[in-house]
Parts: C-alpha cells; structure tokens; sequence
C-alpha cells in the first residue's frame, strides 16, 4: 500500500469531525445538498469549486425541461431482468416511487434512468476492476417515464456492494444510481438510492457527504411488503422530491384536473 | 405537504452504461446545414483533463424557440432536440453537434444552459455557454462580473463553430450558478 492511502479509521474520524464541526457553505448553496468540498472523499479535493456561486436569475430555457415521451423510452427498458436471453443473478426486486416537487405534486411524464452493479457487486463499464463475476445476462441499466401520478416502477435485481479505492478497504454500500429531469431544467437531480440497514452506509464519504441527517435518510429506500409479489420479488419504495426554480404553477381550469 | 428535497450523490464512475446513448452529443445530425460543432476540454484544480465528466446542454434552436416536444432522446433524422449529452473522452474533450442557440428575447445574449457531472462532484453543477457578441454587454448576469470571471463564461469562435473550456477549479474557475 503506498503511504498515502488512509485507513477507513482515518477516514470515519474525518467524517465524525466534519459533522461536529462543519465546515462554512456558500450562502447559495441550499443545506439540504452535498458538500462539494468533502476531503473523505478523495475525488473531490481537485474537482470542486473554490469560488462562490453567481446568484443568477434562470432564464425561460431553465424554467423548462427537456420533454421525453413514449418514443424515448422503450416499453421493457424498464425491466432489468428481462433484456436477456436468460435471467440474471441475484434476488429479483421491484421498485416503485412518485417524483414530486418541492409542493408535493407530481412530476409527469419525465425520463428516469438508473444503473447500477449486479448481484455480485460488479458493474459492465469496462474500468471497473472488482475482480467479481460479470453476469452475461445483466447489463444494469433501466429507463422509463413517470406516469400521470408521477410514479415509476423497475424490476431489477438488488445490487451487491464493491469496493472502490478511495481509501484502504473503501466498500460502497448498495445502491442504484438515479436520474431525474422535474419540469424545469434547474430540477435536473442525479442521486443515488440506497437500502435499509445497511451497516455500509455510516462508514461512506458519498452518503456521509451531505451533512442534513434528514435529507441523507431521504435517499434510503423502504422495504414494503405490500410491494413485495409473492413468488416472485420483494418490493422497495423510494420517492423522490425535486426542488429548485421552476415557473409559478398555473391552476388548472375548472373541470381540467 | 412539505417534504425534504432528495439530496445529490455523485454520478460516479460508471455512467455510461446508464445516461450514454447514441447520438446523445447530436442535437442534429452532423452535416445538416447551418450546423455548429460545440467542443471545449474539462479540467480539474491541477489542470489535469477530466476523463469521466458528462456535459448537459439544453438551448433553444436557432430563432430562440424552446423546444417543447418529446423526442429529446429518441433522435429523429432531420429534427432539432434542444437537449445533448456528451461524456467526455480521454483527454477531457466534449463535443456536440447541433445550432448556434438564438437569443430568448430580441436584443438577449444568447446561451446554451449547462449542466456539469463528474466523478468527485458530489453534486450537479450549474453554468451557462454564452454565444459572442455584441448583445452580451446588456447581459444581466455577465454584468454582474468582473470581466476576467465573465469570460469564463463565453465560448470562442472557432472555424468550425464554438469553442469553451470548463475548469472546474483554480486559475480561470468555470463562473457556476445558484439560481434564485
Ligand atoms: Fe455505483
């Protein structure tokens, strides 16, 4: 090991000492958000912003969102486990949840995209050096639109935690990688979903790096055993709520909703 | 009913195989006339290209009309999307191919809006692509800045269209956005 790798003690003891003592944020930069500047997490020491953020007006192109519709996405792009000529590895899971905004309503019609690991921890993109098995019949990644209700649903298989380098026995919890577009281009999200109990989580710079303990649990999916199918797939629920500028809602016309 | 909004995580490593498609950095098809090349190279704090970045743009067409039918992923032979996607490649280079966006407004600056993903970005980040011209002096925003930070915000004309840089962090940091 080369001197500079720290242990994972080293590591835990930066992430406890950050949250006992944080560190100044922009004033622009909203608290439920990441901090960009997190030292547990190597990557981000040459790759965020040292200046402070411009306060910026959106203009008409950030209040609207780029619009997807049925000829974007295909109709079994969102079963995971069926793009295959055989089945992949691993336990079999459905995901369901609603995009909504900042007020609770639900976001319509917009593109969700996820990717992630399979069962055994290992993704197909060509730099990932976990010596874990690949599944030829799992290529980990899925797409589908929200419906009227704002709700999603995937069928996929749990992903396994990996390993990752960014310190000495660095293991990134389970998780499925989220994109989201809400109805303005200033509501663009991309996050990542993790799974209940996982004893991972308290030990990772990713998930430690947002520093609001409500906002962080946010992004822990609920196990629901009325989602779970029997014989088939256990169900976990995971909404998600989009915020940022977007245009004054207009009420519908009497009668429209 | 209020809820916490859902935090950010990093888009990581492994993107491709989620947010990569084809034709994802063509918002027309290369060669369609009047088309522009947008490139321009990702760099972090020790001025070392950003291999593993995804550049969102999202413009209006060349009149300054928003794009408002669906289609931004699904591309049409001969259509317009206002929306592209490019990872960046080995050298921190992204390239699209689409039209120079027009002004919003008679008389506006006319921009690309930007989003910037990367591995070790913990979050998305915001900034805009400004097209030259003499419309900018009256830009709102870029009258806000002193004019070394307001240039990192406007492309550069090339033979083959426009050319910008993003450093992410240090000498010349890209001028990122909080909207209000
Ligand atoms: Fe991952």
């Amino acid at each position: 090991m080369p001197p500079t790798t720290s242990l994972q003690a080293e590591i835990s003891q930066q992430i406890s000492a950050i949250a006992e003592n944080p560190p100044a944020r922009d004033p622009h930069w909203p608290e439920h958000r990441p901090h960009l500047d997190y030292a547990p997490y190597r990557s981000s020491l040459l790759r965020h912003p040292t200046k402070s953020l411009q306060l910026a007006d959106p203009e008409t192109i950030e209040l609207t969102s780029p619009a997807f519709g049925r000829r974007d996405v295909g109709e079994a792009e969102s079963d995971l486990t069926t793009m295959s000529t055989g089945e992949p590895l691993g336990e079999r899971m459905v995901l369901e949840g609603r995009v909504l905004d900042g007020d609770g309503r639900p976001v319509r019609g917009q593109l969700v995209e996820i990717w992630q690991a399979n069962a055994a921890g290992r993704y197909r993109h060509k730099r990932d050096r976990h010596p874990a098995p690949l599944d030829p019949h799992f290529t980990g990644a899925g797409r589908t639109l929200t419906d009227d209700e704002g709700r999603y649903r995937f069928t996929t298989i749990k992903p396994g935690a990996y390993p990752w380098r960014n310190h000495e026995n660095a293991w990134r919890p389970a998780h499925i990688h989220f994109s989201l577009f809400g109805e303005a281009f200033t509501q663009r999200l991309v996050t990542q979903m993790y799974f209940p109990g996982d004893p991972l989580l308290a030990l990772d710079p990713v998930y430690r790096s947002i520093p609001d303990g409500g906002a962080r649990a946010g992004l822990i999916a609920g196990y629901d055993h009325d989602l779970t199918s029997p014989e088939w797939a256990l169900g976990y629920r995971f909404d998600i709520v989009l915020t940022g500028s977007r245009r004054t809602w207009i009420e519908p016309e009497e009668g429209e909703e | 009913m209020s809820r916490l909004p859902t935090p950010d995580q990093t888009v990581g490593p492994f993107f491709r195989d989620g947010l990569v498609y084809s034709g994802d950095r063509d918002l027309v098809a290369p060669g369609t006339p009047g088309a522009i090349v947008l490139d321009g190279r990702v760099f972090d704090g020790s001025g070392e290209p950003v291999p593993d970045a995804l550049i969102e743009i999202w413009q209006p067409d060349a009149t300054g009309a928003i794009v408002s039918e669906s289609g931004s992923r699904a591309r049409r032979l001969g259509g317009f999307s206002g929306f592209g996607r490019c990872e960046t490649d080995a050298e921190g280079w992204y390239t699209f191919t689409t039209f120079e966006p027009g002004p919003l407004a008679d008389g506006a600056a006319a921009f690309f809006a930007v989003k910037v993903f990367a591995r070790g970005l913990l979050a998305v980040l915001d900034t805009r692509i400004y097209v030259p011209g003499p419309a900018l002096d009256s830009d709102p925003l870029l009258s806000a800045l002193d004019p070394a930070r307001r240039a990192t915000l406007v492309a550069e004309r090339t033979a083959s269209g426009l050319r910008h840089d993003l450093r992410l962090q240090g000498p010349g940091e890209t001028v990122f956005l909080a909207f209000r």
